[in-house]
């Protein structure tokens, strides 16, 4: 019994990494990084700065997609 | 046995290829079934990617799985991010999948299916995947810089420049023929103006909501977006039978053109989060949802191909666009089989985010694979329409008339018989008022989408809905590109200008900005107002300039990777790059001289101008044009389009000496001479 119960455990954590990994496919296909990633980027590597804010890091994204002097929001043809 | 276990599958897979493509060849004068195509393109696509990426992978780039990739080196949570292989691959597929990989395979099929899908498969397996595979390893082996740098590095000061200007030109004249699909999918079409002119306001709306009210949240706002949109298809159709806003929503192709220019200007100015953004919300993901909607939909209804395999147009005599087989086909059909834009993308967002080397080959060669599986699906969205239908609807006004009584006698004449009462009924089947002379690729397209997916989704009720839902799709995304291209090109633009004048070089003052916009709106615009009043129809002169210089782009890219192996002193491996690059050379070549000096006025520029001038001599006025300002106009646009001719031609001469002469220098040193970042190799775990 215990069996079943860990396989449908792992099968939901499956599904849930399948659903994360989907969100975040298409978040980075219009240039949204994961602010989780980065959180715990700064946290890691740069414990005495405080971390942009999730609107913050939405703009500062935003911008880097398509502001000025980029280049990497063209599409191609 | 090991060998049987490791490379069984595989042979089965082969055989199933090889016996599709067997019924797709010999099955001659009923219509076979899409199916074989689409399985048949699956298989080459999953042998290619199985061995020759493998083999170019273990060969030519030695990928090292070791080795620490730019996203861990410069890991910074946001440009330079180590990503998960399959999100990466979105992003990638998402940048680089566009308009171009729908509409060159439907101009294509005035030559029957066979012909494209021949060069699309061979084209994507031994050019274009190559091309974007070996762009991302070699940008991802110096930090991911950009192709201009690369170029510059690897070539020189000179060809980097030459590269940056040529790069600039092309851009324009993609913006322009992307500009013009949409003007000619939308003059005279009040529910397709009102739905895409519905997406500003919509667009404004998600802007402010993503940015004051939700913050960050894409999803949300998508949906919002989404729905809106939907509603914007469902009543256009009101809209446009209604009394007074049908006429308020009807404009010619110039008026539309000096709207687009003005649109273009002011998008290219005003803040990305207002518009910019949140219309790249809704064109990626309905992008990417309409090509998974239309791969199930082509699937599940299997719909028999009607164009002949062959058509007796591949001698150069077809309506939709001039030129023979060899080389025109090679350039109408860039995007899908090999597009030299990849390269920007594939040397922009994409390297910085690779987590492990080894990723590259599923990102970068099988990225393009599914493209090229896009495109495959474009050949037969345009092929399951009567052909008296797609040539009804690609063929010049000049030919063709405007009423179907003109139209069905002309394509009648042409070999591919066609009733009047059929060309009247598709136009109210799809909800419009005339199909007759709708070039471009974009309604054909949409007329081919409308007939799957309402086979499967509706019935013939829906088809006027799903007909101005693939016109929305097509224009959306093309709108983004005009946006984010005319950017694009302001930057490149003050770059160059900073070359001479280095005050242009500041982005951040309103002064240069506004004038290099400007001086970006004017250059596409200019081709795009020539396209739409040639009385031949743009696409017919203009799309084959924008193949040629897209597949330009392309050698100059395959040119770079060629030397580039050479420096590593894995020369023996070079025919990987040096063959795709000598077939685009020869293609591109042959029809830029074609374009430019061919004694038949229909294909070459400058014989046409001279025919025309000569009339004007005589003062007498030709056919197209109505007055002698026309004919002085098509005599100027004539020598403009040849001189362009000429200068892609130059470019990718001087592109291709310069990468012989670096070649050469490499192969002489007794030394790797490659400009790789340290190989640091990432901590064992």
């Amino acid at each position: 019994m215990t069996g079943t119960a860990a396989s449908s455990q792992s099968f939901r954590d499956r599904l849930r990494a399948f659903n994360k990994c989907v969100c975040d496919g298409a978040r980075l296909m219009v240039g949204q990084g994961d602010y989780g990633t980065y959180v715990a980027h700064i946290a890691k590597t740069h414990p005495d700065q405080t971390p942009m804010t999730e609107r913050e890091f939405f703009r500062n994204r935003e911008n880097a997609r398509f502001g000025v002097g980029n280049t990497s929001g063209f599409r191609c043809c | 046995m090991g060998a049987i276990q490791k490379h069984g599958p595989w042979a089965l897979v082969g055989a199933l290829g090889a016996a599709a493509l067997a019924v797709v060849a010999t099955q001659r004068g009923e219509p076979i079934n899409a199916l074989w195509v689409v399985v048949a393109a699956v298989c080459v696509y999953l042998i290619a990617y199985r061995y020759y990426s493998l083999y170019i992978a273990d060969n030519v780039m030695r990928l090292d799985p070791k080795r620490e990739t730019p996203a861990h080196r410069h890991n910074d949570g946001l440009d330079y991010v180590p990503t998960n292989k399959s999100v990466l691959f979105g992003h990638h597929f998402a940048a680089i999948a566009g308009a171009g990989p729908l509409v060159g395979p439907v101009l294509a099929a005035q030559m029957g299916y066979l012909p494209g899908m021949l060069w699309i498969l061979a084209g994507v397996v031994l050019a274009g995947a190559v091309q974007d595979f070996m762009i991302l390893f070699i940008s991802m082996r110096r930090d991911g810089r950009s192709l201009g740098e690369l170029i510059r590095a690897e070539l020189g000061v000179i060809p980097g420049v030459i590269a940056l200007f040529g790069t600039f030109m092309i851009m324009v004249i993609l913006l322009a023929v992307l500009a013009m699909v949409v003007v000619k999918a939308l003059a005279e079409s009040p529910w397709g103006t009102f739905t895409v002119g519905a997406t500003i306001p919509i667009a404004l709306l998600m802007g402010l909501y993503a940015r004051y009210i939700r913050p960050g949240k894409v999803g949300e706002v998508s949906i919002i977006g989404f729905v809106l949109l939907m509603a914007a298809i469902v009543y256009g159709g009101q809209i446009a039978a209604d009394p007074y806003w049908g006429p308020a929503f009807t404009f010619t192709g110039v008026q539309l053109t000096w709207m687009l220019i003005g649109y273009g200007f002011v998008a290219a100015i005003l803040p990305v989060w207002l518009l910019l953004a949140p219309r790249d919300y809704l064109s990626t993901f309905l992008k990417i949802g309409t090509i998974v909607g239309l791969a199930i939909g082509i699937v599940f209804v299997a719909p028999h191909m009607q164009m002949p395999a062959m058509t007796k147009f591949v001698d150069g005599t077809g309506p939709v666009w001039a030129g023979s087989l060899f080389p025109f086909l090679f350039i109408t059909i860039a995007c899908g089989a090999v597009s030299g834009f990849h390269a920007l993308i594939s040397s922009g967002t994409t390297p910085k985010l690779v987590d492990n080397e080894l990723d590259t080959r599923f990102i970068g060669y099988g990225g393009m694979l599914m493209e090229s599986f896009v495109a495959i699906m474009a050949l037969v969205a345009a092929c399951v329409i009567e052909p008296g239908i797609y040539f009804t609807m690609n063929s010049p006004g000049g030919l063709v008339g405007t009423t179907p009584e003109s139209a069905a006698a002309a394509v009648t004449a042409l070999g591919f018989p066609v009733g009047a009462d059929v060309i009247a009924q598709t136009a109210k089947d799809v909800g419009e008022h005339s199909i007759i002379s709708r070039t471009g690729g974009a309604p054909t397209l949409a007329v081919g989408m409308a007939h799957i997916i309402s086979s499967a989704i509706g019935g013939k009720t829906m088809m006027a809905f799903w007909y101005h839902f693939a016109i929305l799709f097509e224009a959306l995304f093309i709108l983004t590109a005009v946006d984010a291209g005319t950017r694009a090109g302001r930057f490149m633009l003050q770059d160059l200008l900073g070359l001479i004048s280095p005050t242009f070089k500041d982005t951040a003052s309103w002064g240069p900005s506004v004038i290099a916009t400007a001086l970006c709106v004017g250059a596409w615009g200019f081709f795009l107002h020539q396209g739409v009043t040639d009385p031949l129809g743009g696409i017919y002169t203009l799309w084959p300039l924008f193949g040629i210089s897209n597949q330009m782009l392309a050698a100059v890219a395959l040119t770079l990777a060629t030397v580039v192996i050479f420096k590593m002193k894995r020369e023996r491996y070079a025919f990987v790059t040096i063959i795709p690059t000598v077939w685009l050379c020869i293609c591109t070549l042959t029809a830029g001289w074609q374009k430019i000096f061919s004694p038949d006025p229909k294909i070459g520029f400058l014989s046409h101008a001279d025919r025309f001038a000569k009339a004007i001599a005589e003062g007498k006025v030709l056919a197209p044009a109505k007055s002698m300002d026309d004919m002085h106009k098509i005599v100027f646009n004539d020598r403009i389009d040849a001189a362009l001719a000429v200068m892609f031609v130059g470019l990718v001469v001087a592109i291709v000496v310069f990468g012989v002469m670096a070649c050469v220098k490499a192969y002489r040193a007794d030394r790797w001479t490659a400009l790789e970042a340290d190989p640091t190799l990432a901590p064992a775990e």
